[in-house]
């Protein structure tokens, strides 16, 4: 079999670690190797991993910003039409532009509009809901949200090779080296 | 592939305040996982859950009979046209604000005792805001045209007056309603992919990992995670105090003496968080008991949450000793018979009550120790706390109305066995809800417990 027919039959190789520092204590080796198509996985949130393998900003929070800022414009303005215009009221001889009543409500939207961005932001972001993922193809993997830490070097990354990327990953100690079929 | 017997376990030892001694990443996942894996819950599940279902059903009945005759099976009546709904509905919204504050708020404090506790605690606000918010629907005659309140552009040319704090209340609720529910699943996603990989039958694989969406623990997702956990805290934090506040304009924007005052937002908002920890401590004990939990709620949990009741009921305190103030220093005579009225007319003897279940019984025991990390005495202060703030909700609505400024228009309000069966029926809608939820959902955040003993492990090895 060539080299590409072989690439293109799996995802990538997987290593297994037993404790968070090994993962990434690896996973920064296996970065300073040249490897940038990596990805770890954990049962928890680890600190330090995602910089690890090349994650530096999110724009999470600039979405949930623009959130928020249609939430306060659009609940702002959904008062002032229809108080003002839409169908005036003689509330109490109050005038029909008393924009500090219509304050509640506009912060209420803002914070739903906001909140709700920050939530779909994280799952486009994220790509999920993902319905079939190869790293699931690997046995152990279901202990990655139970007690084990994983390594993925995969095998769209330029400086893959079958034989050379599994005896890196070997050269970093872990419990197990394993092929990630699609 | 025998998982358990193979791997070396990393333990916690020695004991932390918050988890304790021999938890591992394995120990943690089982324990809280197995609850909801297992066929068979326990015999008082059935028990409980049974007895909920009882009270759901005399839910139904009364909501049915309303529908049919109309809100007059109730004793509201003018001048007191608000009567139970109402009060209830304070009372219900008010428990579910101890949820938020402890996921939220602990969370951007860091505070390490929210871990154990956050998951049942925001499940609590779901519930309660689902029961808070059936009471205004109820109560409006005309259930069936709600959306009336909403701004959308009918055939009829009208549109909602946005001056009215009864439309403030819609948004609000639905706002919070809907960003717990979103800060909750959030939350549950890494949770529910514990429990595909976890679960034995390929339906309930099927079933978690659709709810899941696909999670694999990815370093980036993680990251991810958290920027929008605390994203949602900051988000949830000023919300809480905003549902509270609009809450109280219910009664503030009107020129009723007793509602008319700039107490009210901070006085209701720490009323909340009060009866919210009573019922935090109320869910907490018996899971904790019945579930042996004891290695993750710890007794510094307990003590922590009577703590925070110990705090809340003195702000509580503190308001009520200022309402009374006022209501001398402002020299007005409304204000001053509204008062006068409140501690000798014919609801005085709910309303000492009260001040023995929010201030007098809670306020002289919890100094203890022994007391505050006592199970038994805990749950018991508590359940009194619930009962107060309950009875707090009654006398501000009914005592304020009953005698208003004209004595031609002064009445009474007595409550009817509807108005019972809807507030009982509406208890037992929350534990109904409850007990579903801890069979089918985590009760403590299991990825969040797994975090905590990588932190006690990372403190006790420097």
């Amino acid at each position: 079999m060539s080299e590409s027919t072989k690439r293109n039959s799996m995802y990538g190789l997987m290593a297994e670690f037993d404790t968070p520092e090994e993962l990434v204590k690896s996973t920064r080796s296996a970065s300073e190797a040249g490897y940038r198509q990596l990805d770890a996985y954990a049962p928890f949130p680890v600190e330090g991993l995602a910089d690890a393998v090349g994650f530096r900003k999110t724009r999470l929070p600039l979405i949930t910003l623009i959130g928020g800022f249609i939430g306060c414009c659009g609940g702002f303005l959904l008062q002032v039409y229809p108080n003002v215009f839409g169908y005036p009221l003689n509330i109490g001889g109050k005038p029909y532009y008393s924009w500090p009543m219509f304050i509640p409500i506009t912060f209420e939207l803002t914070i739903l509009c906001a909140a709700v961005s920050c939530v779909i932001g994280m799952l486009i972001l994220d790509g999920l809901p993902t319905p079939y993922h190869p790293v699931f193809n690997v046995p152990r993997f279901e202990l990655a949200s139970r007690t084990k830490f994983f390594l993925c070097i995969k095998a769209r990354d330029k400086k893959f090779d079958r034989a050379r990327t599994q005896e890196f990953l070997e050269s970093l100690g872990p419990r197990y080296v394993s092929e990630v079929p699609i | 592939m025998d998982p358990v017997t193979e791997e070396k376990p990393s333990l916690v030892t020695p004991e932390s305040p918050w988890i304790a001694a021999g938890q591992s990443y394995a120990s943690a996942t089982d324990k809280i996982g197995g609850i909801v894996l297992t066929e068979k819950p326990p015999k008082g599940w059935f028990l409980g859950f049974g007895i909920a279902i009882i009270f759901v059903l005399i839910l139904n009945m009364a909501i049915s009979y309303l529908f049919a005759i109309g809100v007059g099976i109730w004793g509201i009546n003018v001048p007191i046209a608000w009567g139970f709904a109402i009060v209830n509905f304070v009372w219900w919204i008010g428990i579910g604000h101890a949820g938020t504050l402890i996921s939220a708020f602990l969370l951007l404090m860091r505070q390490k005792w929210r871990t154990s506790i956050n998951r049942f605690a925001e499940a609590m606000t779901i519930f309660a805001v689902m029961c808070a918010g059936m009471f205004p629907l109820l109560h409006m005659g005309r259930p069936w045209v709600f959306y009336w309140m909403f701004p959308y552009p009918d055939t009829m040319g009208v549109w909602p007056q946005f001056r009215s704090p009864l439309v403030w209340d819609v948004f609000a609720v639905s706002t919070y309603f809907t960003v717990s529910l979103l800060f909750w699943y959030t939350g549950l996603i890494p949770d529910f992919g514990t429990l595909r990989d976890k679960a034995k039958s390929l339906f309930v694989k099927k079933i978690y990992g659709m709810l899941s969406m696909g999670w694999r623990g990815s370093a980036i997702h993680w990251k991810r995670h958290e920027t929008a956990s605390l994203l949602l805290a900051g988000i949830a934090t000023p919300l809480v105090v905003s549902v509270h506040t609009v809450v109280s304009f219910d009664f503030t924007i009107a020129l009723v003496p007793g509602w008319h005052s700039t107490i009210f937002p901070p006085y209701f908002v720490a009323g909340a968080i009060y009866s919210g920890f009573a019922m935090v401590v109320m869910l907490g004990i018996p899971l904790r008991k019945f579930y042996h939990l004891e290695a993750y709620i710890t007794e510094r949990h307990l003590n922590n949450m009577a703590k925070m009741l110990l705090a809340t009921g003195f702000i509580v305190t503190y308001s009520y000793v200022m309402e009374t103030f006022m209501a001398f220093y402002s020299d007005d005579k409304y204000e001053r018979f509204m008062m006068m009225n409140r501690m000798t007319g014919p609801y005085a003897p709910w309303y000492w009550l009260l001040v023995a279940c929010n201030i007098v019984i809670p306020m002289t025991l919890l100094w203890s120790h022994k007391i505050r990390t006592n199970t038994v005495s805990l749950f018991l202060i508590a359940t009194v706390v619930q009962i107060g703030m309950w009875l707090e909700r009654f006398i501000i609505v009914v005592t304020s109305l009953h005698r208003d400024f004209m004595p031609s228009a002064w009445g009474m309000y007595y409550p009817t066995k509807w108005d019972w069966a809807v507030l009982t029926g509406s208890m037992g809608l929350f534990l109904a809800l409850f007990y579903l939820f801890i069979r089918v959902m985590p009760a403590i955040s299991i990825f969040e417990v797994r975090e905590l003993v990588h932190k006690t492990l990372e403190e006790n090895a420097h």
